[in-house]
């Protein structure tokens, strides 16, 4: 065990060591870090008065963030159903990159949520045993505990395998092949909670549609994998690690699987809620067309959607999802096209009208928006560090030796 | 006029209103210094309402009423009257009555300490066109503002909690926060409630408000006489909410509205009484409740007691 605690942090010294480039990239990361930090800081003093969230909008840009990263974390460990059903090598190898990103995404999501908080103090009284948590009748309660859970089974996922490749070792299926195992309906379930979450509200009929949790799943398919395949170029070309192409383009492949059913299911909606027209169409009326001339939505809707369908195409013919300019074109467009769709998108129209009717446009403050960079900027540090621990021990440059098996 | 602030404050980031945020944020998250510690310490581990026992309830309506002294320099009594047995609040409103003036809207403000910077009501009356489509609530006007109410071409609703019996935002909260009392009333915790808001969103009536900002009311302003579950002072970062007047109606008065309606538009009583207003008037009148098709059962009936 204190072998294990010592080699720990001698692969832990790994984040300090770096070229220009390295310190220079954390260092802007920093400054981003430090002014998020500052707003929130205002914030905290001040209130959430600081945000553009009012009673008739109540959350905004941090629960849209918030919602979009849900996705992330769960469909970054969702490449593992093809690597192991399948025994797709080239992605198998990189599973543990997904993991990583997994537990940087989850880690954002709590920032967000914390940030969202009017008495972040508070925070334990959500805990159960020690606090009241509501549990299992509010559904935040469920995604408390479906997110700390997936932030654990990927912390030990992760960990557990750097654990054995530090000391050159296979790791071992029948330990790890249960929690693989579990991983997958735990990804499923920690986005298909975060829909029920607003899909279970009857007050909001934007929400309360039954295609909610199949949407978010599918568009977590697409931006996820996205966010992928831009950090797997990065990694290959800053480090010794070797990703093969193959299972890059597998994954545009599934990609473009993913935002076929994405867009489906959006027009399944637009029709439902269009050629009906019933008054809880409002919302998706506001949304792409606006409503009593406030239209504040409409131009990131329209370009979000064109967007979409800009790669979907580039990913489906095999011609531009296997050329890099047009793969990462397509990776960016989904990344921002599913981050308007799946964030301010889904959260705002939910508030508007208001229970009341009222239309309230919501649009965040400056301070709302250094709060949101902050946290993003804390969580590319947190991937990046995580990478500079584990890239080492995964390419075989770092190695413990052990005694007698034990370490 | 009732009009949400929109200020759009941005962020200041000179050195010392940086430092300044860093201290008090540091002072907010860590360590308290001087007196306050002690009463900083017992309100971060005072336990969940329904699990102190009535020597524990004593202790933090105690601490509170010392801490609200400091705060505004008045007494203030915080009280912890329980529900009479063998009575549910029900409340009625006479639509065909109701002249738009919102008298209520103000005379809660007045009982129920309210912020008035930013302001805070419980109560939003909705004006609508007659003969107009105003089910759906969508054509409604809250900002209204002519010389005289009534006007001859409209109609007024107010609404405010309209304490379900299915209540969504109790089901939401996730830190049983907010509950509903054997009185039906729906009643906030605002030492529990960690301000994530998603009762706001759960509530089909905007009725929940949320403190953006520390609540801003001068001492001359307060009622002093509160009630721990209703009107005593809130924090910046809870929810709040109509409770009925719960410091007044479990003492046997009205809620302050019905006291300031100025046509008798509104009624209040025990449900679980048939000799009670309330029931007199569901039992008589042409009753509705709002968005019923949610099944949420609220006990606020609006009545139209003659025809205009």
């Amino acid at each position: 065990m204190g072998n294990l605690i010592r080699n720990f942090f001698i692969a832990l010294r790994q984040i300090f060591i770096g070229n220009r480039a390295y310190y220079l990239w954390v260092a802007f990361l920093s400054f981003f870090i430090f002014l998020g930090f500052s707003a929130y800081l205002d914030q905290l003093n001040r209130g959430l008065i600081t945000t553009a969230m009012r009673d008739q909008v109540s959350w905004g840009l941090f629960i849209s963030n918030f919602t979009f990263l849900v996705g992330v974390a769960a469909a970054a460990v969702l490449l593992v159903v093809p690597a192991y059903l399948y025994n797709f090598k080239p992605i198998k190898e990189i599973v543990l990159f997904g993991e990583l990103l997994a537990i940087t995404a989850i880690t954002m999501c709590i920032l967000f949520i914390m940030v969202d908080m009017g008495q972040p103090l508070r925070v334990w009284h959500i805990l159960p045993f020690i606090g009241a948590m509501h549990f299992p009748a509010s559904l935040l309660a469920w995604d408390v505990v479906v997110l700390n859970g997936y932030l654990a089974i990927n912390s030990i996922i992760a960990f557990y395998v750097l654990y054995r490749l530090s000391i050159g070792k296979e790791y071992s299926m029948s330990v790890i092949g249960p929690l693989i195992i579990l991983s997958i309906p735990w990804a499923v379930s920690i986005h298909t909670v975060t829909a029920f979450l607003y899909n279970g509200l009857s007050a909001r009929p934007f929400w309360n549609a039954s295609i909610l949790a199949p949407r978010f799943l599918a568009s977590a398919f697409c931006s996820g994998p996205a966010i992928m395949l831009i950090l797997f170029q990065i990694i290959r070309k800053r480090s010794d690690v070797d990703i093969d192409n193959k299972a890059i383009f597998k994954i545009a492949e599934l990609i473009a699987y993913a935002m076929a059913i994405n867009l489906f299911l959006l027009g399944a909606e637009a029709f439902k809620e269009f050629y009906s027209g019933g008054v809880d169409s409002y919302s998706i009326q506001y949304l792409y067309f606006g409503l009593h001339g406030k239209t504040s939505l409409v131009p990131w809707m329209w370009a979000a959607t064109i967007m979409n369908t800009t790669a979907f195409f580039l990913f489906l013919f095999p011609k531009t999802r296997e050329n890099f300019t047009t793969l990462n074109l397509g990776c960016v467009l989904i990344i921002m096209g599913v981050y308007i769709e799946k964030g301010m998108g889904l959260v705002v129209p939910g508030f508007v009208p208001d229970a009341l009717g009222e239309i309230y446009e919501y649009s965040p403050t400056k301070s709302e928006i250094l709060v949101t960079m902050g946290i993003w900027a804390a969580g590319a540090l947190l991937y990046t560090l995580l990478l500079k621990f584990a890239v080492p021990i995964y390419t075989g440059k770092l190695r413990f030796e052990t005694t007698a098996g034990k370490a | 006029m009732r009009k949400i602030t929109k200020k759009r404050d941005g962020i200041h980031l000179d050195r010392r209103s940086f430092l300044k945020g860093a201290a008090l944020g540091l002072a907010a998250t860590a360590l308290p210094l001087k007196k306050a510690e002690a009463s900083f310490w017992e309100s971060f581990f005072q336990k969940h309402f329904k699990e102190m026992n009535d020597a524990e309830i004593k202790q933090v309506l105690g601490r509170l009423e010392q801490e609200y002294e400091e705060k505004y320099k008045i007494a203030i009594k915080v009280g912890n009257e329980k529900a009479i047995p063998g009575v549910l609040f029900g409340y009625g409103l006479d639509l065909s009555r109701c002249i738009g003036c919102r008298r209520c809207e103000y005379a809660c403000v007045d009982e129920n300490n309210q912020s008035k910077d930013p302001q805070i009501h419980w109560i939003s009356v909705l004006r609508f066109k007659k003969g107009e489509k105003w089910v759906d609530l969508e054509n409604s006007e809250k900002y209204y503002n002519p010389e005289l109410v009534p006007e001859p071409e409209y109609f007024y609703m107010p609404v405010q909690c309209q304490q379900c019996e299915d209540p969504p935002c109790v089901r939401a909260c996730p830190t049983q926060a907010t509950w509903k009392e054997p009185d039906g009333i729906v009643v906030v915790d605002y030492n529990w409630c960690i301000g994530c808001r998603y009762c706001m969103a759960a509530c089909p009536y905007g009725a929940r408000h949320f403190n953006w900002a520390e609540p801003g009311r001068k001492s001359e302003e307060i009622n002093p006489k509160t009630h721990y579950l209703g009107n005593r002072p809130r924090y910046k970062g809870v929810v709040e909410k109509c409770t009925f007047c719960i410091q007044r109606t479990r003492n046997g008065r009205y809620p302050a509205c019905v006291e300031a309606c100025p046509v008798g538009a509104r009624k209040f009583g025990n449900l679980l009484d048939p000799d009670s207003e309330i029931r007199y008037a569901i039992e008589h009148k042409r009753v509705f409740r709002l968005k019923e098709d949610l099944n949420t059962n609220p006990k606020f009936y609006y009545f139209f007691a003659y025809g205009v």
